[in-house]
């Protein structure tokens, strides 16, 4: 039955459609033993349905995967685990109170000793030079140093072909490199790896081969390492990339937010504090603040927009005015409109229209409400207007806002707040999770924002983001925010080493650690 | 599998109103079953339950001031499981609410004038809301899970209601009854279609629920209820405290559930009497799910429901079914209610051939 192939996994015309979508529309492609295969698309081109079905989450509705040259069927994870398929998802699967080993003891299929499974782990990352304490708690670990307990979970079977969900979304530029280097030694091996992103620079530097999805089909195939960034990102979108047109400014306006010594508790066991923060914005002026997820930029975003206000007024000013003690409903009316960085939930309602989401945030600067009652014509009106001036493909104002694709929602979200024209705009996460197209609309919209004269801050994880909008920046770790540096004077490797902050010298306590145990 | 489960792209609308009138006919249809394989003439029962109080035109007036206090509960109750505020203890308000009324009646009973009703009215209302207020507060300060507060509370007023029966307000010229004495004509509530028995609340519970809805979709604090209610993040976002409106649901969901209660004390009761409670305050939970939140929904869910305590009734003395039935067909009705609530999300997908069909 078995033919003589040369690929480890072969995917023929794989579909599978969704009530209203067609997410993979005969889907081939085929990836070689060893080789570090990339999945390149924008978000919803089909990427994540593809590896679902791959790992045995989904089954498709037609077309056929050939494993090592057999036609197979995967009916759940633990099959694709058995045939010798590992995943790594984009969002982590710990418990953070328990220790690594306990976590990755708790993801087996087979029961096997702790005493073993310690020597295993340690085997597997001796073997590909993965460091990390198999007794630390979750929680007192970095996100880079998590991704690794699903790494060495994904490799304690000896999987033969390892997926990876846009694995660098969280990590470091050092901390980046380390993977790279542990996947390479991976491929070496002969193990083969899906690697899915959307980040170009990565991909031509890791990756043998790269299928490019579009709409759920496969656009194009190519050899990353002779490509330009450009023409994939072309292949990708489906169009010519736009540049964000910005003048390099030297001169600012007057100071108009300032924050001085800004300080707080976390909240919770898993709450980030923020220690003495300071920076200051001036009109026209894009402040950017890079960061690892989870070290504080939640909180000090919801500290600076009013979400949680502090008792000490002093902290915050914004042109001039003391406001830390203020709720978000005053702030915005003087000025500061904010965007967090999750869209569902927090930016927006998912299931209200798109036009109860402008009442919102609008309904005091925008004049939608009177005495306490709705004007829905008016918000109606100002809905409409934000879905045309930023191009938000939708079937119009009524439509929920769960029923937007990521990036439109995004670009509604922004617009809600830069066309109520705030002084002051913070804004979390501005492209987190959007296509190119829309990417480029939202940081033009930022910069002529900034241009009209309004203090904006811009928080990301993106550095690629941050280096070409922002003028100003500085980095935050563990709730503390770095010295401001000049965009065009900061390297990508001074940035990088802030945001490791502690964690950027993981030997250390790692050694620490090891010497314990030796002793 | 045969049958599947397939996540629809938005919620059914069609299903949305559907669903109800689905759990509604299923329990007609499964209670009918049920009665029969106990030995009763089953879908006799479902007759005298469901159709023979709407036929019966001598019984209307029995739905409206049955269905009466059921509207004006679900609709305070709706505000506050809308904004996820699960105030379960609408029975306990009511006794309290009424028992403020009552309060205010025993002190004016030697009077007379307009005043004395609306302020029998005003004191039921601060009577629910108050003993609404002991969960707001444990909820908002010490993060007491509102549903067993609440509940628990319900216990904690009926025995006040037997206290007081007994005790303090027991009718001096009443024969040592555990009952109050009765109200005068200024501490009724008026009747009025004449020659029966639809007093003042009647009315005013329907034009409430209408107000509601008004509130509910035109005002920024309606609003306020939808947001908390479905993204708190989101909410605080908009600058909505969620404590705030933890304290708003709550108090109103007490204040009607005690308006509802003096009305049925001035109304069908005309005094205090241990056998006040009836379970209003937790049929009306039912009323609000029926009408799926919605004060309009509620007004017809609060007549279905009343259809079921008249109807039961009726099988009382007619079949002899004993006075659980009703209770039994209207828990099945919410059971059904929870349990098609599925098909808003889902369809039903039928899996005979594997061909699996574009998205219609």
């Amino acid at each position: 039955m078995t033919e003589q192939t040369d690929y480890r996994i072969e995917l023929n015309a794989v579909t599978k459609s969704f009530p209203g979508v067609l997410a993979n529309d005969r889907v081939s492609f085929a990836i070689k033993p060893g080789e570090i295969h990339a999945l390149l698309g924008e978000n919803g081109a089909g990427k994540s349905t593809l590896v679902k079905m791959i790992y045995g989450i989904m089954q498709p509705d037609e077309g056929e995967i050939r494993w090592e040259g057999e036609a197979i069927k995967v009916a759940n994870p633990k099959a694709a685990r058995k045939l010798g398929v590992g995943m790594v998802f984009q969002h982590f699967s710990l418990f953070e109170a328990m220790t690594v080993l306990e976590n990755i003891a708790l993801g087996m299929d087979a029961k096997i000793s702790q005493n073993l499974l310690e020597d295993k782990i340690r085997e597997v990352m001796d073997v590909y030079g993965l460091k990390l304490d198999p007794h630390r708690i979750v929680s007192t670990l970095s996100v880079g140093e998590r991704q690794r307990i699903e790494i060495v979970r994904a490799l304690l079977l000896n999987p033969q072909l390892l997926i990876m969900d846009e694995p660098t979304s969280v990590l470091t530029p050092q901390e980046v490199a380390q993977l790279f280097e542990t996947l390479r030694k991976l491929s070496a091996t002969g193990c083969s790896i899906l690697y899915i992103s959307h980040k170009l620079h990565e991909i031509k530097e890791l990756c043998d081969q790269a299928t490019i999805l579009r709409g759920g089909k496969v656009v194009g195939e190519c050899d990353p390492k002779q490509e330009t960034s450009k023409s994939m990102a072309e292949m990708m979108i489906g169009g010519d990339l736009k540049q964000i047109e910005k003048e390099v400014k030297t001169e600012f306006g007057e100071p108009r937010f300032i924050v001085d010594n800004l300080s707080q508790d976390g909240e919770g066991d898993f709450g980030v504090a923020l220690s003495d923060i300071s920076f200051t914005v001036r009109a026209g002026e894009i402040f950017g603040i890079a960061g690892v997820a989870g070290n504080g930029q939640n909180e000090l975003l919801m500290a600076l927009s009013g979400e949680t206000p502090s008792l000490n007024a002093e902290t915050i000013k914004l042109d001039g005015k003391s406001v830390a003690d203020q709720t978000i409903l005053q702030r915005r009316k003087h000025g500061l409109c904010a965007v967090p960085e999750e869209r569902n939930g927090h930016a927006a309602v998912v299931d209200f229209s798109l036009s109860d989401n402008a009442i919102l945030t609008a309904r005091d600067r925008m004049n939608l409400s009177n005495n306490g009652m709705i004007k829905h014509a008016q918000a109606r009106k100002y809905t409409k207007d934000v879905i045309s001036t930023f191009g938000v493909k939708t079937t119009g104002d009524a439509s929920p806002a769960g029923s937007l694709s990521g990036g439109n929602l995004q670009k509604f979200v922004v617009g809600r707040e830069i066309m109520q024209k705030p002084d002051v705009l913070l804004i979390s996460q501005p492209t987190w999770g959007v296509d190119a197209g829309a990417a480029a609309a939202i940081h033009q919209a930022i910069v002529d924002l900034a241009d009209n004269g309004s203090a904006i801050i811009v928080i990301s994880q993106d550095l690629d983001e941050l280096l070409a909008i922002c003028d100003e920046m500085a980095v935050i770790n563990e709730g503390r925010l770095s010295k401001t540096l000049k965009v065009g004077e900061a390297s990508v490797d001074e940035i990088g080493l802030l945001m490791g902050g502690i964690h950027g010298e993981p030997s250390a306590s790692q050694d620490q650690a090891e010497n314990a145990h030796a002793h | 599998m045969l049958i599947e489960l397939e996540k629809r792209k938005e919620p059914s609308q069609a299903m949305l109103y559907l669903t109800p009138v689905i759990a509604v006919l299923a329990t007609m249809f499964v209670g009918g079953i049920l009665f029969s394989l106990i030995g009763h003439n089953g879908f006799a029962a479902v007759r005298e339950i469901f159709i023979t109080p709407l036929i019966d035109t001598h019984k209307w007036q029995d739905l409206g001031i049955k269905a009466a206090p059921l509207i004006l509960i679900a609709v305070g109750l709706s505000i506050g499981f809308r904004a996820n505020v699960w105030n379960i203890g609408a029975e306990g308000q009511y006794i309290v609410g009424g028992l403020a009324g009552t309060g205010i009646a025993l002190l004016t009973w030697e009077l007379e004038g307009w005043w004395i009703l609306p302020l029998m009215c005003i004191a039921g209302v601060i009577g629910g809301g108050l003993y609404a207020s002991i969960p707001a507060f444990l909820k908002t300060k010490l993060n007491v899970n509102e549903i067993l507060s609440s509940l628990m509370l319900t216990y904690a007023a009926i025995q006040l209601l037997y206290y007081l029966m007994r005790g303090p307000w027991k009718d001096p010229e009443g024969f040592n009854f555990p009952q109050t004495r009765l109200f005068n004509d200024s501490q009724i509530l008026p009747e009025i279609i004449p020659g029966t028995i639809v007093h003042l609340g009647v009315p005013l519970a329907f034009l409430i629920a209408i107000i509601a809805w008004f509130v509910m979709s035109k005002s920024i604090f309606g609003f306020q209820i939808r947001v908390v209610g479905s993204a708190p993040a989101a909410a605080r976002y908009g600058g909505f405290s969620a404590k705030r409106t933890i304290w708003a649901a709550m108090l109103i969901g007490g204040g009607f559930a005690g308006l509802a209660g003096i009305f049925e004390a001035a109304g069908p009761f005309q005094q205090m009497v241990p056998q006040f409670p009836t379970g209003y305050g937790f049929t009306a939970i039912i009323v609000a799910f029926l009408g799926r939140l919605h004060p309009i929904g509620i007004i017809l869910g609060g007549l279905v429901l009343a259809v079921s305590y008249v109807g039961g009734e009726i099988a009382q003395t007619s079949l002899g079914l004993p006075n659980a039935a009703a209770g039994i067909f209207q828990a099945m009705m919410l059971f059904f209610l929870l349990a098609t609530d599925i098909l808003v999300k889902y369809r039903l997908k039928l899996n005979l051939a594997k061909q699996a069909g574009d998205a219609s």
